[in-house]
């Protein structure tokens, strides 16, 4: 903007001495841990003898040894597909009831939506684990409401916290959790469409519903990228929700999703190596993932502007 | 209108819009749009309306008595809760409170200064700073806790208050909201002045530029305060010595414990109702105050 003229005033090290907390702070807490789960991640202890006294335990260079054992360990791919599974739910159902509820507080006429709003809004305020272990005692038959009813109806009662039940159960508490976050984004987008687009649209004898496919849809793409890409981050590191409904069920076990692998590998067999090598591969995984979806989405969006600019 | 909104809760969970409005009604209702938002919020409300009855129940009612039905056993639970390990519950509470309160106010005011630098100023190498910062965003807790946690042990700090505090002060979302809201309030004219009034840029920064950035700042700290209040995998992972564990991990450190004894399981119940009402208030009172708008700002630039 006024760039230019800046620079004539001598103020060229205030920008960084603002940035100087920010960077002391991302050297130690997000660059040196970085670097050292690489590190780690490409060494291993060597027992020398017995293993006892000083010495005798060494770290020496193990170079991708850790990770050709994490990329065909079949816990952890076991874990990742499980988590692609839990995610194949989770982003669709989440990200299209965020938008048909933005699409119905933006339509005319609507009753309650402020109510509505804030209704489906609050679950962003309840923590993850308590959002687990609340639906967790919903999913016992002894406690829950749902059983009651099925059970008086005489209808066959799912079990949600075993096999296939199991991911419904956990993509129903990520979708709970994140549809209301996710809804006010793109509603936010939707109310700054311009007026006179509509306006326009109903001249032209359109129905709310085409408007809504054709006008609002398109326009509020950015946010749904947007929110595609942090809901995709979010599922990929699927954490606490499993390991709160952990007590209440068998069938979640220590390593169902990577990250749970792990930290179970880091804290749980103390093996740190391997742990760090699972961890950068995840961190990388995620990178090429979300990377890979914003470029998609960026060139596809190209693609549609061209277009637009050729009619 | 939240007040009014949240008076409605009761009658508007159970019933057809219609009634609800007291206002005669013409056909112009958009009943589509609104019975959907309804079941939305009934799904929404759900669980916190059971947790609201399930802890007035007392053990055994909590397994006999059909679960929509109040039971008689509020008091109880709550003394047993008070009375739980010498209340540490409440020390829990008071944790969360500290880590979150404190952690967003430092996270607030380096997200702040942050992204003023990097909206107003022109200089080498400000986007590779801002990208740099931004891929953190992306990198999974895990890969940094883990590391975080044995650097943390190697400087004795591990199990320590700072542990979880200190790791979160620095926010990649919050330099980014920062930046987009300091580039939108804040006009390069005012700094300009300032400038022309002899002013140092600290001084432009705190007494101009601050005051204009408050309500972006208010979301920030929002956000943050609400990310580290449900954050659970950090204290996880560094936090041994349950006296300094927040109200997420002694929840679940309670419901581990249920698992073998059911007699817990209301303890569990009771706890987890008392932990979502902070939130849930702080909401209500602060929502009016919470730009959400600064998100499709967001998505715009």
């Amino acid at each position: 903007m006024t760039s230019a003229r800046r620079k004539s005033y001598g103020v060229k090290g205030a920008p960084y001495a603002f940035l100087f907390p920010a960077t002391i702070l991302f050297a130690l807490f997000f660059a040196l841990p970085i670097g050292y789960a690489v590190w780690l991640s490409l060494h291993k202890v060597q027992v020398k003898g017995l293993g006892l006294g000083s010495g005798a335990r060494q770290e020496v260079w193990a170079g991708v040894e850790n990770y050709t054992d994490a990329l065909t360990d079949s816990e952890l791919l076991a874990g990742a597909l499980r988590v692609l599974g839990y995610g194949a739910i989770v982003v669709p159902v989440m990200l299209g009831l965020a938008l048909v509820f933005a699409l119905m507080l933006d339509s005319d006429k609507v009753r309650l939506a402020p109510f509505t709003r804030l209704a489906i809004f609050l679950p962003y305020a309840v923590p993850g684990v308590v959002a687990a272990l609340l639906w967790g005692f919903l999913y016992l038959p002894d406690v829950s409401p749902f059983y009651f009813v099925l059970e008086r109806l005489g209808l066959p009662q799912p079990d949600l916290l075993d096999g296939g039940g199991l991911y419904a159960a956990l993509s129903n508490i990520a979708i709970w959790g994140g549809t209301g976050f996710n809804m006010i984004v793109i509603y936010t987008s939707l109310q700054a469409i311009p007026a006179e687009v509509y306006e326009a649209a109903k001249l032209d004898g359109a129905t709310p519903l085409q408007i809504a496919l054709k006008i609002k849809i398109p326009m509020v793409a950015p946010s749904l990228v947007l929110t595609f890409f942090f809901s995709i981050i979010a599922t990929l590191q699927v954490f606490s929700e499993p390991t709160t409904l952990k007590p209440l069920t068998n069938s979640v076990s220590t390593t169902w999703s990577p990250l749970m692998k792990v930290h179970r590998d880091a804290f749980g067999e103390g093996d740190i190596y391997s742990a760090a090598a699972g961890a950068v591969i995840i961190a990388v995984a995620t990178l090429v993932l979300s990377f890979g979806f914003l470029r998609a989405a960026n060139s596809r969006n190209k693609r549609y502007d061209s277009q637009g600019a050729a009619r | 209108m939240s007040s009014l909104a949240v008076r409605k809760t009761a009658p508007a969970a159970g019933t057809t819009p219609g009634t609800v409005q007291g206002p005669p009604l013409r056909r112009r209702i958009a009943l589509v749009p609104t019975l959907t938002l309804l079941l939305g919020a009934i799904y929404c409300l759900l669980p916190v309306a059971w947790v609201l009855i399930a802890a007035t129940k007392s053990g055994s009612e909590l397994f006999s008595t059909f679960t929509f039905l109040p039971g008689s056993g509020f008091a109880d639970n709550l003394s047993d809760l008070n009375a739980y390990r010498d209340g540490v519950y409440w020390q829990w509470m008071g944790n969360s409170a500290l880590y979150a309160g404190l952690g967003a106010l430092l996270s607030t005011a380096v997200s702040a200064v942050s992204g003023y630098a990097l909206a107003i100023y022109r200089f080498k190498g400000r986007e590779t700073v801002f990208n740099i910062l931004m891929a953190g965003v992306l990198m999974p807790p895990v890969i940094l806790a883990i590391p975080q946690y044995l650097l943390m042990a190697k400087a004795d700090l591990a199990d320590s208050y700072w542990s979880v505090l200190l790791p979160l002060i620095l926010s990649p979302y919050g330099v980014y909201l920062s930046r987009i809201y300091a580039a939108a309030a804040v006009p390069s004219d005012v700094v300009e002045a300032g400038r022309m009034d002899g002013a140092s840029e600290w001084r432009i920064f705190t007494r101009i530029a601050l005051p204009m950035m408050v309500p972006g700042l208010v979301t920030v700290f929002l956000f943050q305060f609400v990310a580290v209040w449900n954050n659970f995998l950090l204290p996880y992972i560094m936090l041994s010595d349950d006296e300094k564990f927040p109200i997420t991990l002694g929840l679940f450190t309670l419901l581990e414990q249920g698992a073998n004894t059911p007699a817990l399981y209301t303890l569990v119940i009771t706890g987890a109702l008392l932990a979502v009402i902070p939130l849930i208030a702080l909401f209500l009172v602060i929502q009016r105050f919470w730009s959400l708008d600064l998100l499709s700002g967001a998505v715009k630039s």
